[in-house]
């Protein structure tokens, strides 16, 4: 039976996603408190402020976990929400699981808790380094309905391995902002399919910056996480890791320049019948994207 | 501030940072620490792939000579709102941006960046909020969105949001109200080579076990009540 990742609540991905019996819940919502910002402005809150945190197995290996909740906020990060992820990336550090899984769904900054957001953002861009520094992978898990944008669309870029599905998306600023601010013509946020070809999964695999693509199927996420975390996945960085990085970043933009549309990105990187990517599976795609590298 | 006015005056000793367009680069000699490389932007310059390649690359390239202490300059409207930079992955780059200056801080390169103008969202995010030590003068600009442009996203009246802020240092604009919550180290009224001395002073005293404490300071300071509890209590469940 296919259950779709885009579509369940972050509780129903972190049960299916994870071994049965296993999930133990940090700060749940019993013990929590919904936020006070929101409540001043007469906002209605969440008791675990839309990300659920805590440790359970995967496969048998033990993994810490976060779990955005898209549909309350647009799953994105205010003060509560932020430290429960800082202190479970702390946590990380000291009991060194086998990998910290980011079920990353998210607008970005939480607008009302604006100050509180943007710094969250980045103690957890730098706790997520701290984890990765001590030896520990970083698995981000892309395929909800706000997919991971804003600051935890860098946050998702610092993971040692992205995994998304076609449906996920994953960039910077979304598309309504850059429409509102550069008009339509720059970017027409009612074109789902543009959205898609400029941030969706496929593009992405194709850009590298997303190594697993899976279906929609909360079952092929959670493969392709078992998969990772046996295979092993990128160590912390290192200098040479970084000048690679930049000299790959610098072709890219060298590549790409002046492109807006994805098909003409996919026909810049030589993907065969480029076209074509729209109607492939996510197996296909991978198959596509081993053969890039060669 | 401009930034010429800006180099002169913190660094009185002599520097050889240029201004190339919008991108600020070089190094400059101090009391503290003798040489600092300067990286930085200008102009509140919004930040693109090109501009976020440019600071990685002078990070990189110092990363390969001696240990000594970054000074970014930040002045930036945010980052680039075009397609063709979401479709290259800006993420992307900004990460590898924060990734440099992460990197850079466990080679024994600490680093401080102080606003002179504006910082802004994912601007800030990926050089001045990475740094050990955030500092901003006391005119600088520093915002996610201003009140009016959140008043018609969030569709709170401007009243509410301008009466609230007033109240909380949580959602409005201001180097004030990021003092409180922890991510400004202090806020200079004016800048003075005497202020950026103390600073380096204090970063090479304490950049070595460089811990990332802004939850506990702005927890200190009353601006972050909530975030040090529930961090602590995550970080420790048994």
């Amino acid at each position: 039976m296919i259950r779709s990742f885009f579509g369940a609540t972050a509780r129903e991905r972190v049960a299916h996603l994870l071994d049965a019996g296993s999930v133990i819940e940090f700060l749940p919502p019993q013990e929590s408190a919904p936020s006070p910002h929101l409540a001043r402005l007469g906002l209605p809150g969440a008791l675990d402020d839309g990300v659920v945190v805590g440790s359970a197995t995967l496969e048998g290996l033990p993994v810490l976990f976060a779990a955005q909740e898209g549909q309350f906020m647009g799953g994105a990060v205010g003060e509560l929400h932020g430290a429960k992820i800082v202190g479970l990336l702390a946590r990380a550090c000291a009991v060194r699981p086998r990998a910290v899984l980011l079920l990353v769904d998210s607008g970005g900054v939480r607008l009302h808790e604006a100050n509180a957001g943007l710094i969250a953002i980045s103690e957890i861009m730098r706790a997520v380094l701290d984890v990765r520094a001590a030896g520990v992978p970083v698995l981000a898990l892309i395929g909800g309905l706000c997919g991971a944008f804003g600051g935890m669309g860098i946050v998702a870029r610092l993971a040692s391995h992205v995994i998304m599905s076609e449906e996920g998306r994953l960039a910077l600023s979304g598309p309504d902002v850059i429409e509102t601010v550069a008009g339509v013509e720059e970017f027409d946020a009612r074109d789902r399919a543009l959205v898609w070809r400029v941030t969706g999964g496929k593009h992405r695999l194709i850009t590298g910056d997303c190594e697993s693509l899976v279906d929609d199927d909360i079952a092929a996420f959670r493969a392709a996480a078992a998969h990772a975390l046996h295979a092993g996945v990128a160590p912390a960085f290192t200098l040479a890791h970084l000048l690679a990085r930049q000299r790959a970043l610098a072709e890219r933009a060298r590549l790409l320049a002046g492109l807006v549309d994805g098909l003409d990105v996919w026909r810049a990187l030589g993907v065969p019948d480029a076209d074509e990517v729209p109607m492939r599976t996510a197996d296909e795609m991978m198959s596509v994207a081993a053969e890039m590298e060669h | 501030m401009d930034i010429h006015a800006l180099l002169a005056t913190l660094f009185p000793n002599g520097h050889e940072v240029a201004v190339d367009g919008a991108l600020v680069h070089g190094t400059a000699t101090t009391a503290a620490a003798a040489s600092v490389v300067v990286v930085g932007t200008a102009a509140a310059v919004a930040i693109d792939a090109a501009i976020a390649l440019a600071l990685a690359g002078r990070i990189l390239a110092a990363l390969e000579g001696p240990p000594r202490p970054f000074v970014f300059l930040v002045d930036t409207s945010g980052q680039a709102l075009k397609r063709h930079e979401e479709l290259i992955g800006l993420n992307a780059y900004l990460a590898h941006v924060a990734s440099c200056v992460d990197l850079a801080r466990r080679c024994g390169f600490p680093s401080l960046s102080l606003v002179y103008g504006e910082a802004v969202s994912g601007g800030y995010l990926s050089l001045g909020l990475m740094a050990d030590r955030a500092y901003a003068l006391a005119e600088a600009q520093i915002r996610v969105m201003d009140l009016k442009a959140m008043a018609r996203v969030t569709r709170i009246p401007l009243e509410q949001l301008q009466k609230l802020a007033r109240e909380s240092p949580v959602f409005a604009p201001g180097a004030e109200n990021y003092a409180r919550m922890g991510a400004l180290q202090a806020i200079w009224a004016v800048p003075t080579a005497a202020l950026l001395e103390a600073a380096l002073t204090d970063l090479l005293r304490d950049a070595p076990a460089a811990r990332d404490t802004r939850i506990r300071v702005g927890h200190q300071r009353g601006g972050r009540q909530l975030a040090e509890p529930a961090m602590a209590t995550v970080a420790r469940a048994a």
